[in-house]
């Protein structure tokens, strides 16, 4: 196939083909960025919280004095646990995707606002907890009986406690975090043990790095380890027992006061956490899919224009000798070139919106692979929709070139 | 001219009806995504309190001490002592103290169960400064405050919660373990954003329960909850004396003078406090901003729906170019008719024109579907189960203002195509017929 003709053809309709050419680079920054922030989208929600999410539901009651919280604790353990397929209560602080608990400012020297390691969520839990939860113990060793401390201020005083991998790495990197010691002004705590994965209250607000910065404090129950309970159950069983125990609360302890909202299993939280993502994917893929319709009608539209405007020069090369093939190419040829000149323009788009999403929404830098991946997309997209209108000049017969329009 | 110039068009559109339909609905679904994420934006960033927004100001000071090298702005909050010790000067028109925390409430006599709601502790000036529409009776007065009376004001949906909407004034309220008498019920109040309150979520509800900032500190003693704190507190609910920030305060300036002295008097602090080592950084960290300063400060729309803003104006963008190819390649297949018409002695201006009626008929078409689309894309922001759901209604500003983009759009797309037409050189085409 000669592309010469084809270029000298283009350059008769200029104005056109520059046209259809920014829309498809216009197509090809979004499409890019769009793909991208669906990724980014989908990697959020796919967050991992290291716990058994199937299995569990969290109960928050509030409206009691601090005075009250060691009766209020003792009838809420012993009503919840008498519920018909409750596997285990235990008391906790926060989890994944619920209200955020404790978070604190801390620090690898005593004392000092310097040598900073991050924002951490302290995860308060009373003994059997962490086997509740089902956390998955990569170093170091299990809380023991005598580690469990009681929390006067909103973390115990002195503490060793369990942080998850990536804090473990984050603020020792390349050292074993067992033994290390860390401070919150005047609060001290002892790594004994890292956990795979633990994913804080909020872990979408502190950005991919800092999603799992959790330390597991064991605690004595009391003091700031009050009226939240964990709920264990079989997948099957648990949406019941939660309603059972939801129904319950007024009689084990009718002055308290039920947090409807959040007294949820960890996967109804979960879907509700990432509610926002979820509808920023539909309308990001809804704008794809349009923007392609959109871009296909565009080139449907001037391939047909072009079609009926160049009936009779068709005619004269099908009457030189042209085959069909070659009348269906020379479209097919035509489309790839202007397609091809919109994705290199589309390429250094994409790369300057990507630049301009960076400084505005804390987005990472495109990847490489995206641009052959929407580069493929678009030269499919205008093969497909070239097609027709090549098909139908390439059944104009040669006997068109003896007849004037 | 007009007249024959629409006859033309509408031909001319009637022709292809396939092709007609595709420019309209590209130049429709462009519009209407594009006006539906920017009414929404306009609608996010709008004043909350207009009339009264720049006579409103929002005083920071930055107590954290020592400072830590990133902090960069003073926190949208202040210690208990910074926030009295300004407001104790009483150098505003109108100034109040602010803070909130949740607080269990009964009311005695309604058999309903206890409800756990969020508690605004202020002082007397916060209804008239804040222009709060009463339904039944009123604020306290500054003799409440200074005598921590057991007073408070509820919202209208509390009122109607508990007391069926009936006038409640003079009954009384279990707040936490003390009664407190209503002396004040409000009309529906939902200030969007939610302004005076700088840590809620921008499209929350208003608390629930108000009561007089000396009573509160009593009442709720304990449950009060720090914004942030850089020395862990002896005791994590005793806020009064910890380094921790949680009470804010409002002030009303009402003339530019007013508010420059003030801003000076705040400095003047913020120095005084350095001064004396209670501040780690002085008048650098103080902020005396306006409502809406402050609001841009802490970004009021949501960066999800910023986002889809630019989403929809590039893919605005592609529907424009779209459509100037399609109608350059639709006049310019006339380029015969123009050539004739031309060659019979109309001018290009004549030319022009007609092509840009034409554009312009698809513009209206478009302009209208997209307005419809607008509508219905608002229809399905309402179905989200985003918090400013509520707000999402098209107003008439933005009623016209997507009508005219729409034709200005489809009239600026028409252009180019109007004007390479009016170019047609009679003589060539008149050979190829």
């Amino acid at each position: 196939m000669q592309i010469r003709p084809i270029l000298a053809a283009l350059r008769r309709h200029r104005l056109a083909t520059l046209l259809i050419a920014m829309e498809i680079a216009l197509a090809c920054a979004v499409l890019c960025n769009a793909c991208f922030l669906v990724v980014q989208r989908w990697k959020l929600i796919q967050t991992q919280s290291g716990v058994d999410e199937n299995s569990l539901a969290v109960l928050t009651v509030n409206g009691f004095e601090p005075t009250q919280a060691a009766d209020v604790n003792a009838r809420m353990l012993v009503g919840l646990r008498a519920i018909p397929g409750m596997q285990a209560v235990t008391l906790i602080n926060q989890v994944p995707f619920g209200p955020q608990a404790g978070a604190a400012g801390i620090s690898r020297d005593a004392d000092s606002f310097k040598n900073t390691i991050g924002v951490v969520d302290f995860v308060l839990a009373e003994p059997g907890t962490f086997q509740v939860l089902g956390l998955k113990l990569v170093e170091g060793r299990m809380p023991q009986a005598d580690d469990y401390r009681p929390a006067t201020n909103f973390a115990p005083m002195d503490a060793q406690v369990l942080v998850s991998r990536a804090l473990a790495e984050h603020a020792w990197p390349g050292e074993s975090p067992i033994g290390k010691e860390f401070w919150c002004d005047k609060l001290h705590f002892r790594v004994m043990g890292v956990v795979d994965h633990f994913a804080r209250a909020h872990p979408r607000e502190w950005g991919a790095q800092a999603a799992e910065w959790t330390v597991f404090t064991p605690t004595l129950p009391g003091g700031s380890l009050a009226g939240t309970y964990l709920l264990r159950a079989s997948p099957a069983d648990l949406p019941r027992v939660l309603r059972t125990a939801r129904d319950a609360v007024a009689k084990i302890a009718p002055d308290v006061v039920l947090d409807q909202e959040n007294s949820q299993t960890i996967t109804d939280l979960r879907t509700d956490y990432f509610k926002s993502d979820r509808i920023m994917i539909d309308l990001l893929i809804g704008v794809i899919v349009t923007m392609l319709g959109v871009t296909a009608l565009g080139i449907v539209g001037l391939a047909s224009f072009w079609v009926q405007q160049r009936r009779r020069q068709i005619g004269v090369r099908r009457a030189l000798g042209a085959t069909r093939g070659d009348i269906l190419r020379y479209f097919q040829t035509e489309n790839f070139l202007i397609v091809t000149g919109g994705i290199l323009l589309g390429m250094v788009l994409a790369f300057a919106l990507n630049l301009a999403l960076m400084t505005h929404y804390e987005l990472p830098r495109l990847p490489f692979y995206y641009l052959p991946i929407g580069a493929l997309v678009l030269w499919g997209l205008g093969q497909l929709a070239v097609l027709g209108p090549a098909l139908r000049a390439a059944a104009v017969p040669p006997v068109v070139a003896t007849r004037s329009v | 001219m007009f007249a024959y110039y629409l006859d033309l068009a509408l031909r001319s559109l009637k022709r292809n009806k396939v092709l007609t339909a595709l420019m309209v609905l590209a130049i429709a679904v462009g519009i209407g995504a594009s006006m539906t994420t920017l009414t929404v934006v306009h609608l996010l960033s709008g004043d909350p309190i207009p009339g009264k927004s720049g006579v409103l100001f929002f005083p920071q000071v930055d107590p954290e001490n020592p400072a830590r090298a990133d902090h960069t702005e003073p926190y949208p909050a202040m210690d208990y002592r910074s926030a009295t010790d300004l407001w104790n000067a009483h150098r505003a028109d109108r100034q109040a103290l602010v803070t909130s925390s949740p607080v269990k409430v009964r009311a005695p006599g309604t058999g309903r169960p206890p409800l756990i709601l969020s508690m605004l502790s202020t002082t007397t000036d916060f209804f008239p400064m804040f222009e709060v529409p009463f339904q039944y009776g009123a604020g306290w007065s500054a003799q409440d405050d200074a005598n921590r009376a057991r007073v408070a004001v509820i919202s209208a949906d509390l009122n109607a919660k508990l007391f069926g909407g009936a006038n409640s004034v003079g009954r009384s309220l279990r707040v936490r373990d003390t009664d407190v008498r209503i002396v004040g019920v409000l009309k529906p109040w939902r200030p969007t954003p939610l302004f005076y309150d700088p840590w809620s979520q921008n499209f929350s509800k208003t608390e629930d329960v108000f009561v007089p900032f000396t009573s509160s500190m009593e009442i709720n003693e304990g449950n009060f909850q720090a914004y942030t704190c850089w020395h862990v507190p002896d005791d994590t609910h005793h806020l009064q004396n910890s380094d921790c920030v949680w009470v804010w305060l409002w002030a009303e300036l009402d003339s530019p003078a007013k508010a420059s002295s003030y801003a000076r008097f705040v400095a003047d602090y913020a120095e005084q406090q350095k001064a004396m080592g209670r501040f780690a950084i002085g008048k650098e960290h103080v902020r005396v901003r306006d409502v809406m300063t402050m609001l841009t400060a802490r970004g009021m729309v949501p960066d999800d729906v910023r986002l889809q803003a630019w989403l929809a104006s590039a893919f605005l963008a592609i529907c424009l170019f779209n459509a100037v190819g399609l109608l350059l390649a639709k006049f310019l297949r006339r380029s015969g008719e123009i050539g004739v018409r031309r060659a019979l002695g109309a001018s290009r201006r004549a030319i022009f024109s007609q092509c840009l009626v034409e554009a312009g008929v698809i513009g209206l078409l478009g302009g209208f579907f997209g307005w419809l689309l607008t509508l219905i894309g608002l229809w399905l922001v309402r179905q989200q189960p985003v918090d400013y759901a509520h707000l999402a209604h098209v107003d008439t500003a933005m009623f016209l203002t997507t009508f005219v983009t729409a034709v200005a759009t489809s009239l600026l797309a028409g252009l180019i195509p109007a004007l390479r037409a009016s170019r047609v050189v009679p003589a060539w085409q008149l050979k190829a017929l």
